[in-house]
């Protein structure tokens, strides 16, 4: 950076060198801009329900990577900030969405060159004999280079259990690589809650590289049925009038069932509905159908699942 | 005796900076990228050693740059290419090929004439490197 020579004869309290670099203007709303981050938040906001912690952090790492990219420009330096991160929550929680989310929003920022993400599970890291792992687990890397790697379930790639399992080679190879290759590619830990916590209890080196810990909560009932409406308009269906207390009913219910994966069991039990939607449409006796009939899911659409019915018979034999 | 094979190869030595643009560019149009090497670059010499798979679904070219500078330190005093492989229906070829890395001395080749019949004279060329059996000159 050019530092300007006080003038001659000037009284050097007076000298415009450190105030005119103290002032140099640093434009944050153009770097803004620019990215167009502020459009990828605000979709986010708008497509995903809930999530504040998630939303919150991401925010913080969005606002990190801007005011980083400011310094870079003012020649200041803190290297690289590592963003390698762990997603931990309940099936259905958006931890995927999220990942892509975050590679698009990591690109935008030019934090990754490429903006890609690349979903993986211990399947496809881990080999099945001596020596096949490590070009699995590279190949793999090489392949996320440039953007996102996620990998589901990743507290798998551990088997304290067995200590010759191959899992443990993956997980230093990619160690190797978080550590040595940050400018490259991020890697995204995704999993349960208590598993992941005793994965990262259990390989300290994993936990000191990764560097944001986000929980993703549960939803609550009524975010549940906001995004049963989002998704419901996404596909262009929606509910009738006698539908939507229905709707509310299920949801209530399928919650206090066992293997209730949040928006996941709400998009399977929606394609159910659609299922018996068009059959509904099938058996009538009038076949002309108005736009409004191929758009509407009816009160009996939902009622004819079998979470209405098992949980009065579950209740009668509780009884 | 400096050796023109492949694309490239009449220019300067490209730097790690350039070739990674043209490997970057050789993502961009979805072809793989493999390296391979040799120490016998004969002219008909066309399949040279595998160096690891070819790279399929690569999008950056950081993950080519890391397995070409393992394949240098392996084979320091080989000659090493990058060859882009496109695999689009009907093309199934290599649309870009040249050399990253060369021995620091590179050998070159000796002529040999091969006297037949009638006093008939045939030539042919044959790289200094591989005097010696394949088996005693690995590095």
């Amino acid at each position: 950076m050019k530092v300007t020579a006080p003038a001659p004869g000037l009284d050097p309290g007076t000298s415009p060198s450190p105030d005119s670099t103290a002032t140099s203007e640093f434009d944050l709303g153009l770097a803004r801009d620019e990215s167009q981050v502020d459009e990828l938040l605000a979709t986010l906001d708008s497509d995903l329900i809930g999530l504040v912690p998630v939303k919150t952090r991401i925010r913080e790492i969005a606002a990190l990577l801007l005011v980083e990219k400011l310094r870079t420009q003012a020649g200041l330096s803190a290297g690289p900030p590592s963003l390698h991160m762990s997603f931990t929550g309940n099936p259905g929680t958006g931890k995927t969405t999220i990942a892509q989310r975050m590679a698009e929003i990591l690109h935008r920022l030019g934090y990754v060159r490429k903006g890609h993400l690349v979903a993986v599970t211990r399947d496809d890291l881990v080999g099945q004999f001596i020596g096949h792992t490590a070009p699995k687990t590279k190949e793999v890397l090489k392949r996320a280079m440039g953007g996102v790697l996620f990998i589901d379930e990743a507290y798998y790639l551990y088997r304290p259990e067995n200590e010759r399992d191959y899992g443990q080679e993956a997980i230093e190879i990619l160690l190797q690589v978080m550590e040595n290759q940050r400018d490259d590619l991020v890697v995204i830990l995704a999993g349960y809650k208590d598993r992941m916590d005793r994965f990262f209890a259990s390989n300290p080196g994993m936990s000191s590289r990764v560097a944001h810990h986000i929980d993703f909560p549960d939803y609550t009932a009524d975010e549940l049925e906001a995004i049963a409406l989002l998704m419901l308009e996404q596909m262009q269906y929606r509910l009738s009038p006698t539908a939507r207390p229905v709707m509310v009913e299920y949801i209530e219910r399928r919650r206090a069932r066992p293997n209730f994966a949040n928006a996941r069991s709400i998009r399977n039990a929606l394609d159910r509905a659609r299922l018996r939607q068009a059959n509904r449409l099938l058996a009538r006796s009038d076949p002309r159908l108005t736009r409004d009939d191929l758009m509407t899911i009816e009160a009996e659409d939902l009622r004819a699942s079998r979470v209405f019915e098992s949980a009065d018979g579950a209740a009668e034999g509780a009884t | 005796m400096r050796i023109t094979q492949g694309t490239f190869s009449f220019l300067p030595d490209l730097s790690d900076e350039q070739i990674r643009a043209q490997v970057d560019y050789c993502l961009e149009q979805h072809w793989a990228v493999s390296i391979e090497y040799t120490d016998d670059p004969h002219p008909r010499n066309t399949y040279w050693e595998m160096y690891g798979d070819p790279m399929f679904d690569l999008r950056d070219a950081a993950g080519v740059m890391v397995e070409m500078e393992t394949a240098r330190q392996t084979f320091p005093d080989h000659y090493i290419k990058l060859n882009a492989f496109d695999s689009t229906k009907g093309v199934e070829s290599l649309r870009l090929s040249f050399i990253v890395n060369r021995p620091r001395a590179e050998p070159g080749f000796r002529l040999i004439r091969q006297e037949s019949a009638g006093r008939a004279v045939h030539y042919s060329i044959q790289a200094t490197a591989t005097d010696r059996l394949a088996g005693e000159r690995e590095t």
